[in-house]
């Protein structure tokens, strides 16, 4: 079929206008915003918005729309390149074809399966972009790997993973979301839907960063309906602006806040407590644990005004229904797992849990987001006991795999700097083969630990649109990736853990130099394990044969439509829908959803939540305090960028934001003598970097606020300067195995700092 | 018949999907605009937080009339994450001022 025969394809003046979902590359979360690719000769002259998409209605934020600035930028990557071994760091590649590509890597991996055994390799992931899907496969289906699944260059796997294990442990079901009315095609006029009163946002800015699945200016939508606004978070955000309540709380204290706003709500009687004493587990216990949080000690500890937060508690659980929201901030403390507890206990006791404009949950994870934990059990058992842990026994609760599997990032970065090279249990790792990620720009603690430590591996292998830092510095082989206007996908929103769609994403042009994810894992899967990929040698026949084995239509159907809507059943826990069995109740040990949690008592963390003030800031360490006086905060996000992309010079995205920028307040930066648009260093008990000053109220006196993921790709590429991605870093600030003993959680957004001027991004 | 930009600015969230949108449909030089985002705030008025965003058109902007008579939406319209921009005929603006409640509701003729 050609393209214009495709149901997805309108014509008008012979331009093509290719309907599709979109994920990535470039960006970005399964938001699927649903666009109409222009596209005349093989080439996109534009992209719009699909006005016939239930959930966007049209809208498309500015990546998107500047998409064709990507896809024909001359700095992609268009051809697979090797360098040898010796000349890392220099600009030195070779083009090579796809199929020497795929013969030097076949190759390498046979030759350390035959010299070091299977095991001694390991894969990288990154957060977001649909490689999410697939890069956790690569590690057992390709290389026969128990070092593979999700391991992230990442202290304490600090996105996502936390909240959605302690989800899976907690309630039994995949991520919460807020109830958008997401899940039909009629949306907010569906017959039985609610509007929520009111909607904390805790720890999030979704307006600007779509996470996950949702489409952040949904809560505008719901705010032109009559719901009003409870922001947590330390920063001033245009929502916390437009907030009824906004608890501006001291960077990593969410926990504490949490359980302040648990015992107002226990303390006066505004639980529902048929629901409490039906479907919760361990009220009492947490009763009993929240009762030194007054408001008093709240501020005491956590900043947050005492008005503020009883305003907040009461007006959330006497308003039914209401809903609520957590983001990445939530697992980016060394106390995630307590802030979760209060988060999803908070939701619970008010009876907030699946009910019409509540909390959405599901089943923990379904149909691609599944498949790839299924496919975790293709080693055989041998090769599975030789995953890595820490063999202290730190990180049980991790490395029992629940909603991740993979290898916990601090453990992996001290196997690698040779922290257990005497253990009896040790072997080195050889080779590393990286899946949409750049982590020496984001992700990975002291970024310069990482680089060095992976030097000594004997192959690197990278996919990606364009050359990072990491990649420059690191790697042998680089595949170019496709971009998502030229390829077939699937989205799958919240990566199957609370789906309310399956969109379609349509290839709409050719571009027979690079390939997606899928492509190079499916094609690489059949040459090294092809046992396990028979009947799915295209990407095409792979979704076709999901969808049918999961739903039971095929890829046409999802093709036929702007988006495949899920539909929503409430109170799946009175009718026996969320629990395997079939029975009433919840997916958990107890069949309740668990206040008080068995489990994490069996992995060593306490049952209930607690405080634990984080490792750096002023309590902690009262003697640092005069030479680190702030706290900082880090990872706020610009519209135009997503994590480490959309960097590239002279782009309208770039163009849009074009510094990274230390959030300071006036006051503060008066004390200091910096202006708007100074160059200021910023020192944390672990290291420094550079960013330019935006004087503003957002912050208030007590704490700045940088932005992550930086790097210049305008600037001299070669080692060591690497388009000076160890300059503007936020991850130079952040401390090595900072976590819990669960192994989730590490403080990327709290700690203290100093900060002075200096004279530019290179300065003495 | 003459039209009008209302913008229901009191929602705007300065995510400047009108200003990309307008310089893509008008292949417009990257030190040019159609339509700027002009911020104010955050500052404390009156004891509560002030924070606005206001979208503005400029000279170049001529409401993509060419496009609207072929029965097609402006596409800073069409994208406006918060769906706060409207092209409406003059006469039928106040009117809709009104229906949105009157909370930060302007109106631009470029
Ligand atoms: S949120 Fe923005 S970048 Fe992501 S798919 Fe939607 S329009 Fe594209
Ligand atoms: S109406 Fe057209 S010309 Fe005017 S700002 Fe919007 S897109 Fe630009
Ligand atoms: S697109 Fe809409 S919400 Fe975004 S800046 Fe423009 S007017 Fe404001």
């Amino acid at each position: 079929m050609t393209l214009a025969d495709q149901p997805y394809v309108t014509e008008e003046d012979g331009v093509m206008k290719v309907r599709t979902c979109a994920w990535s590359p470039p960006g970005d979360h399964p938001v699927g915003c649903g666009l109409i690719l222009h596209v005349k000769d093989n080439k996109l002259i534009k992209v719009e918005g699909d006005p016939e998409n239930p959930v966007t209605n049209g809208r498309v934020c500015p990546r998107c729309l500047a998409l064709d600035e990507i896809v024909y930028s001359e700095e992609r990557l268009q051809s697979p390149m090797v360098r040898d071994r010796s000349e890392r760091g220099k600009n030195t590649w070779k083009k090579i074809s796809w199929d020497e590509a795929y013969d030097i890597l076949e190759d390498k991996i046979h030759e350390i399966w035959d010299k070091y055994g299977a095991e001694s390799i390991f894969t990288l992931t990154g957060t977001g972009r649909e490689s999410t899907l697939y890069a956790p496969v690569y590690g057992p289906a390709i290389c026969n790997t128990p070092n593979g699944a999700s391991t992230y260059a990442f202290s304490g796997e600090a996105c996502y993973g936390p909240r959605a294990t302690i989800t899976n442990y907690l309630l039994g079901a995949g991520v919460p979301e807020i109830d958008w009315a997401q899940y039909w095609e009629d949306r907010y006029d569906h017959p039985g839907y609610e509007v929520p009163k009111y909607i904390i946002v805790w720890g999030k800015d979704p307006l600007y960063s779509s996470p996950d699945g949702f489409f952040g200016h949904s809560i505008i939508d719901l705010m032109k309906r009559g719901s009003k606004i409870i922001t947590i978070d330390p920063r001033l955000t245009w929502l916390g602006a437009h907030a009824e309540y906004h608890l501006q709380l001291r960077p990593g204290t969410d926990a504490a806040v949490g359980m302040g706003l648990l015992r107002v709500i226990i303390k006066e009687g505004l639980y529902d407590k048929e629901f409490v004493d039906k479907w919760c587990y361990g009220f009492e216990e947490l009763v009993e644990a929240v009762e030194e949080w007054t408001p008093e000690k709240v501020q005491e500890v956590a900043w947050v005004d005492p008005e503020q937060l009883v305003g907040a508690a009461r007006a959330f659980a006497t308003n039914a229904p209401s809903t609520a929201t957590w983001g990445v901030a939530l697992d980016q403390s060394k106390a995630s797992t307590q802030a979760a507890q209060c988060f999803l206990a908070l939701c619970s006791i008010c009876g907030y849990i699946d009910v019409p404009g509540g909390v959405t949950i599901t089943k923990p994870t379904s149909f691609i987001g599944k498949w790839r934990y299924d496919m975790m059990d293709v080693l055989d058992p041998e090769m599975a006991a030789k995953h890595i842990v820490d063999p202290d026994g730190k990180y049980a609760l991790f490395n029992a795999g629940a909603a991740m599997g993979g290898v916990q990032g601090d453990t992996l970065l001290n196997w690698l700097e040779g922290k257990w090279a005497d253990r009896p249990e040790y072997y080195p790792l050889k080779m590393c083969w990286i899946i949409g990620n750049n982590p020496l720009a984001c992700m990975a603690d002291q970024p310069q630990r990482w680089y060095k430590a992976m030097q000594d591996l004997d192959f690197i292998v990278a996919q990606d649109i364009f050359m990072t830092p990491t990649i420059m510095g690191l790697c042998d082989l680089v595949l170019p990736l496709s971009t998502f206007a030229e390829h077939e996908g699937l989205v799958t929103p919240n990566y199957g853990r609370n789906q309310h769609f399956i969109g379609a994403m349509n290839e709409a042009i050719v571009n027979p130099n690079t390939k997606s994810d899928l492509e190079i894992l499916i094609d690489m899967g059949r040459r090294m394990r092809p046992e396990l990929w028979e009947g799915m040698e295209t990407p095409d026949k792979f979704f076709d044969a999901k969808l049918k084995e999961n739903y039971g239509y095929g890829l046409d159907e999802v093709k036929a439509v702007p988006a495949k809507m899920s539909g929503y059943e409430y109170r799946k826990y009175e009718k026996g829908l969320i629990r395997d069995d079939g029975q009433p109740g919840f997916q958990t040990t107890t069949g309740r959803i668990e206040l008080y949690s068995p489990i994490l008592d069996a992995f060593g963390e306490k049952p209930v939540p607690y405080y634990e003030e984080p490792e750096f800031s002023h309590l902690s360490h009262p003697e640092l305090a005069d030479e680190f006086p702030l706290y900082y905060t880090t990872g706020g996000r610009h519209i135009s960028m997503f994590h480490s992309e959309h960097r590239q010079a002279g782009t309208t995205m770039r163009r849009l934001h074009p510094w990274p920028l230390v959030t300071i307040n006036p006051a503060v930066a008066a004390r200091y003598g910096i202006e708007e648009g100074d160059w200021v260093e910023v020192t944390s008990p672990q290291g420094s970097m550079t960013q330019k000053a935006h004087l503003t109220e957002e912050v208030n006196e007590k704490f700045i606020h940088v932005e992550h993921a930086w790097w210049f790709p305008e600037q001299d590429p070669e080692a060591p300067n690497l388009y000076g991605v160890f300059k503007a870093n936020a991850n130079n600030l952040i401390p090595h195995e900072s976590v819990s003993v669960t192994g989730y959680g590490a403080p990327y957004k709290n700690g203290i700092c100093k900060i002075r001027k200096v004279s530019g991004l290179d300065h003495e | 018949m003459e039209y009008g930009m209302l913008i229901n600015y009191g929602l705007c969230t300065g995510c400047d999907t009108c200003e990309v949108s307008c310089l893509k449909e008008k292949g417009l030089n990257a030190d040019e605009w159609g339509i700027k985002v002009q911020q104010i705030g955050p500052k404390k008025l009156g004891g509560a937080w002030e924070w606005d965003y206001v979208p503005v058109p400029s000279r170049l902007c001529d409401l993509c009339a060419e496009r609207r008579a072929q029965g097609k939406v402006a596409p800073c319209e069409m994208h406006c994450l918060a769906k706060v921009i409207e092209i409406l005929p003059v006469d039928k603006i106040a009117e809709r001022m009104v229906e949105l409640g009157g909370k930060k509701v302007t109106c631009f003729m470029p």
